[in-house]
Formats: C-alpha cells, sequence, structure tokens
C-alpha cells in the first residue's frame, strides 16, 4: 500500500489532468475563452489608441462664435495638434493635472493664458511650439499630477470581470452537469475523495485562467501601452488568489444543485451585483457607504483595487496586504463551505 | 467456498416508501450472484448498499467477514446502469485516468485484450457504439483487478449481439476468479451468468438458490404453447385450462403424452404447436405476478 499523500497527490493529478484535457478539446469552450478577451482588448486598443490619433491635444477656451484657427491665435494652425473646444475651465484645468490632454489655452480674455502639466513632457513640447509660433504673449500657468489615462484604470476592471465570469461560470456549469449526467456518481464508487476532485477542479481552472489572462495582459500592454507602476510578481500573487477565491465561491454555488437553469440563475445573481458594485467600468468611490462596504465582500473588489494600486501607483506587497488577507480569508472559507456541502449526487 | 459478502437484514427507508425492507443474503467467493426484479423492487437500493454507496437505515453489509472500511472502495469495481464518461478523453485516457485512482491496478494491455478494445482505443469515449461503451465501462470497473465486480443491469439497451459478446466477457472475467453481483431484467442473462439467483419484489426476497433449484422447485410442469384462437376454439369443446399471453396461449402439463392425446381427440390443429421447458421468465411471473420490463 502506498502512503497515503503520494496516492492523494497521485489521485488529484489525475483528475486535474482529466479536467484540462476536456476543457483544452472543447473548442467552444476555449474559443470564448481566447477570443472574447482578444476582441475586448482589441476593442479597448481601438477605442483608446487607434491610429490617427493627434500627438498632441491642446483644449482652446475661446470666445464664442469664434472659430478655432490662426486668426484666433497663429498656434491653432500648428500641425499634429488635435485643438478642441472645452466650455468651462475648471473642469479643463483638471484634465491637464490628470494628463487627459497636454495644454489648454484660454483665449477668452485680452490677456491669454496657457496651463502645462509640469510633469507632462508633451506640456514642455507644446510650450515650446507656442512660444515659436508668434502671436500676442500668453501668460504660463503650471499644475501638476501624473497621468492616468481611462484605458490604465478601466482595463484592470476589465479584465477582472473577464476573470469572475470565468471562474464562476467555468466551474458552476460544470460541476453540476457531471452531477446531472452521473459521472460524479461514477467517482464517488473510485477511491478518490470530494476535497481531491474539487481542488482538481479548481487547479486545472485556475492555470488556465492565469494562462489564458497572461497573455490577454500582455497583449494590451502592448497594445495599448498599458502603465505599469508595480511588480509584476505582486499582480500575479493577487490575481492567482482572487481567481482561487472566485473558483470557491463557484464551487459553493455547484456544491449541490443539478439544474444548469439553477445554476445559471444563482451564478448570475452573484455575477450581476459584482460588475456593478466592484468598480469595473466607474469608481465606486463616491457611492454610499453601504454599498462600498457591501462591495468589500466580493473578491473582484480586492481584485479590481489591488490590481490598480500596483499597476498605477506601483504599490507595494505590503501596501495590497489588506486585499490579499482579504481574498485569501474568502479563498478559504468558500473551499471549506463547498467540500462540505458538496454532494456527488443528485436527489 | 467462502463468503465475501453478507447482508445482514438491511433495511433502507426513505421519507414515504420503504426501499428495502429487510434481506438478508451471502455471496461466495468466485460465484456469480444475480439480484432479479421488476422495477422499484429495491435491487438497485441493494446493491448500492452492497457497493457501500448508500448507507442502509438499519443492518448491516460485511466484506469478508468485517464492516465495509476506508479502503473498501479499492477492492471493488463497479458498473452502473448509466454512466457518463468526461467529455473529450479516448478510451485509452479514461483507462489511465481511471487506473491513476487506484493503488492497485490491472496491467492496462491486459485488460484492453480481456475487454477487447484494441480497436478504438484513440477513439473520443463520446462516439463509441453502445456495445463499445459497456466495454469500456467494464474495463474501467476492472482497473484496479477487484474482488469483487458489480455490474448494475450492464446489457440494457444493448443489441442482442452486443449482449451476447458482452456475457462472453463477464465469463471470462469469471473465469479468473472474480465475484460477480449482477442485477439485470433479462432471464437469458441470469441464466446463463448466475450460480444463485435472488428474486426481489416490494423490498423483499421473494426467491432465492440457483437457477435449476428455482426452476426445479417451482415447476415439475411443461409449458405448451398454442394459439389463442385455437386454444379458445378448443374450450368450447372440452374442459381446457389455459393462460392466454398475447397471442398465445399457454397450459401446463405433468404429461405431455396424455395432454397431446386429449387435445387430438378434441380434433386441435397442432400444427403451431410448441412445448417447452418452463423458464426464468415463467418463474418470476408466477412469483411476482408481473412481467420483467426492459
Amino acid at each position: 500500500m502506498s502512503n497515503p499523500i503520494g496516492a492523494s497527490w497521485r489521485r488529484l493529478r489525475a483528475a486535474a489532468w482529466a479536467r484540462s484535457l476536456e476543457f483544452m478539446r472543447d473548442r467552444s469552450a476555449v474559443s470564448w475563452n481566447v477570443i472574447f478577451p482578444v476582441f475586448l482588448v482589441l476593442g479597448l486598443g481601438y477605442v483608446f489608441s487607434g491610429p490617427g490619433q493627434p500627438l498632441f491635444k491642446v483644449a482652446v477656451l475661446a470666445p464664442e462664435g469664434a472659430a478655432l484657427n490662426a486668426q484666433l491665435h497663429p498656434m491653432l494652425a500648428t500641425p499634429q495638434v488635435q485643438f478642441y473646444r472645452e466650455p468651462e475651465r475648471t473642469a479643463a484645468i483638471h484634465k491637464v493635472q490628470l494628463q487627459r490632454i497636454d495644454m489648454l489655452i484660454d483665449l477668452t480674455s485680452a490677456e491669454g493664458r496657457y496651463w502645462i502639466n509640469t510633469q507632462s513632457p508633451h506640456g514642455k513640447v507644446l510650450e515650446q511650439l507656442l512660444r515659436g509660433a508668434g502671436g500676442a504673449p500668453l501668460a504660463r500657468q503650471e499644475t501638476s499630477g501624473a497621468v492616468t489615462r481611462y484605458v490604465d484604470w478601466v482595463t484592470p476592471g476589465v479584465l477582472g470581470m473577464n476573470i469572475m465570469f470565468a471562474c464562476l461560470f467555468g466551474i458552476g456549469y460544470v460541476i453540476v452537469r457531471y452531477r446531472k449526467s452521473g459521472y460524479l456518481k461514477r467517482l464517488n464508487a473510485t477511491p478518490l475523495r470530494a476535497f481531491e476532485f474539487l481542488l482538481a477542479q479548481l487547479v486545472s481552472r485556475l492555470t488556465l485562467i492565469v494562462i489564458i489572462n497572461s497573455a490577454v495582459f500582455t497583449a494590451c500592454r502592448l497594445l495599448l501601452h498599458l502603465r505599469m507602476e508595480g511588480s509584476y510578481w505582486s499582480l500575479l500573487l493577487l490575481v492567482v488568489l482572487a481567481i482561487f477565491s472566485m473558483i470557491a465561491m463557484g464551487l459553493v454555488v455547484s456544491a449541490r444543485i443539478s439544474s444548469e437553469e439553477l445554476a445559471g440563475g444563482i451564478l448570475n445573481v452573484l455575477a450581476t451585483p459584482m460588475m456593478v458594485l466592484c468598480g469595473v467600468f466607474f469608481s465606486i468611490d463616491g457611492a454610499p457607504r453601504l454599498l462600498q462596504l457591501t462591495a468589500q465582500l466580493f473578491p473582484l473588489t480586492h481584485l479590481i483595487e489591488g490590481a490598480r494600486a500596483i499597476m498605477l501607483d506601483g504599490a507595494t506587497l505590503a501596501q495590497i496586504a489588506p486585499h490579499l488577507l482579504a481574498l485569501a480569508a474568502m479563498s478559504v472559507i468558500y473551499l471549506m463551505l463547498g467540500a462540505l456541502l458538496f454532494k456527488w449526487r443528485q436527489g | 467456498m467462502r463468503t465475501v459478502l453478507e447482508a445482514r437484514d438491511l433495511i433502507k427507508q426513505y421519507p414515504r416508501v420503504c426501499a428495502v425492507g429487510g434481506v438478508s443474503f451471502k455471496v461466495e467467493e468466485g460465484s456469480c450472484f444475480g439480484l432479479l426484479g421488476p422495477n422499484g423492487a429495491g435491487k438497485s437500493t441493494t446493491i448500492e448498499m452492497l457497493e457501500g454507496l448508500l448507507s442502509p437505515s438499519s443492518g448491516q453489509v460485511l466484506f469478508r467477514g468485517a464492516p465495509l472500511g476506508s479502503h473498501y472502495r479499492e477492492r471493488v469495481g463497479i458498473q452502473f446502469q448509466s454512466t457518463s464518461l468526461p467529455e473529450h478523453l479516448t478510451t485509452r485516457e479514461n483507462l489511465h485516468f481511471f487506473s491513476a485512482l487506484y493503488p492497485r491496478r490491472r496491467a492496462l494491455p491486459e485488460l484492453i485484450a480481456l475487454c477487447r478494445l484494441e480497436e478504438f482505443l484513440d477513439r473520443d469515449a463520446s462516439k463509441l457504439s453502445g456495445g463499445q461503451r459497456q466495454r469500456l465501462l467494464l474495463a474501467i470497473a476492472l482497473v484496479n483487478d477487484p474482488e469483487v465486480l458489480f455490474l448494475d443491469e450492464p446489457t440494457t439497451g444493448l443489441d442482442p449481439q452486443a449482449r451476447r459478446n458482452f456475457w462472453d466477457l463477464v465469463q471470462g472475467a469469471k473465469a479468473q476468479g472474480k465475484t460477480i453481483v449482477l442485477t439485470t431484467h433479462y432471464m437469458e442473462e441470469a441464466h446463463l451468468l448466475c450460480d444463485e439467483l435472488m428474486i426481489m419484489d416490494h423490498g423483499k426476497i421473494i426467491a432465492s438458490g440457483t437457477p435449476a433449484a428455482l426452476l426445479a422447485g417451482h415447476f415439475d410442469e411443461a409449458v405448451l404453447e398454442l394459439p389463442a384462437v385455437e386454444a379458445r376454439k378448443l374450450g368450447a369443446r372440452m374442459t381446457l385450462a389455459y393462460k392466454e399471453k398475447g397471442d398465445l396461449a399457454e397450459l401446463h402439463t405433468r404429461d405431455v403424452n396424455a395432454l397431446l392425446a386429449q387435445l387430438l381427440q378434441a380434433g386441435a390443429s397442432l400444427a403451431q404447436l410448441r412445448i417447452r421447458q418452463p423458464t426464468l421468465e415463467d418463474l418470476f411471473l408466477e412469483l411476482t405476478g408481473e412481467e420483467l420490463r426492459a
């Protein structure tokens, strides 16, 4: 008789291998998991960094009715610069601060002014161009702030959402289908234990999601020149923990039921609030306190907030430790609950 | 012969129904033990308690004299009535997967030869015919070289040729000394494969013994079959006890010669007459009052 840990490891490896093989050969599942994120990235790429975008973007506050041309100011004839009209000064200055635009020119008063961000190299180049353009001199105004493009901010959210769907539905449906078809009953007749089976499903799914999303992330980095201030290893650790907890969440849902329709309903009930509350597309900073607290109960919130902190602010492991701890705690609780509630057979 | 499995007063009570109402029996080493009964008789519940997959409400199952322990599943092989296998895995990959779950494993080439899997080893298991699929499921049940093999209606839904092929395989396993517990709807299957039979109805044992002893114990008559129309005609002319079964009428007699003489005297046409020995099917009908349904 071999040692129990060795035997357990062999069973776990065999079950994970069988599941991975099954997934890799399921063309529709692979296409969905690979092609959907690729389209998502291409879509984001098209919207945020498509070709033909001007080199510089300058907002202009101009008198009403005046056309934005060289007559108003010779600078406005500069090629490769997109000039556009902004209605309101404060909002426009804020955009310079965030480096969403490279310069703001105010031509509404007799003494013209311009704003640049001292941390933006584009601002300095535009300042030189402005001086060389001639025309009435404009007064220099300064603002500062690191650039945060929307695409840098939204990509962790979109990838997080994609991971969340892959975890919940990828595991939930499969186990419910296994139970319904009697495959789980067959496995129950072997020495494979529930915990080994669940861990095998988890490991197989986790590995595939990490591989697929690493590829998608790399494509995003290359295509959208995503900002990445922090460590890739910290990001990987955060993502692995988040995937673990969300798959474990799917295991709890699928622990007993044998109806795919019911599973789909419950998974949607979990996924929808996560999409809305976890700050995928919009920040929840201004949301009511109760909603913000509720959002902390979902693993997706910790994934997205942690990823943004690493990617945009260069947060260290210590700084994202609360997110890591929350995800680890959720993983343990969900996995234990999933194993406790788990039933091999229906009825 | 040594007893491998023993059921002691097994009861399985569900909230509204008593599926098994106290059954006791023994399965001897190297024998094929058959469980027969109509749908809902309690045979699947009984076999699942023997397999260790279902706990009895009361009573006990003993394996080699001891209660079923944690290693019981490593020592038995099970073929369910209907089993789904992982999708997109070939026959060979399925064998490797199930084999890896057991500490004791039978050499796969030997198993492949025994269950005749060579021709579809690299085919996706979901694309196998009914007979091929049952052969693969049998191989999976034998993958750990089990001491007891449970077969739950293994040939239901197979065509007659595939069924016969499957019987050959089971006889092969039996020849290698495996103890087999089988449930079936097919009396021919039970007659051919089983050394011991137990007939269940409404959760109770209604008869048990070897097929020959069961038949001898209940029948000392031969069965004459006539077209029902002919029997009705004769019934008008003589005293004739018969049972109609579809288009046929069955007459039971201890003295075939005397009955034939009586029939000829009454002017019966014997062109479509058939004389046969009672079968398990007749016994089953007599005991349960029901026909076996697949």
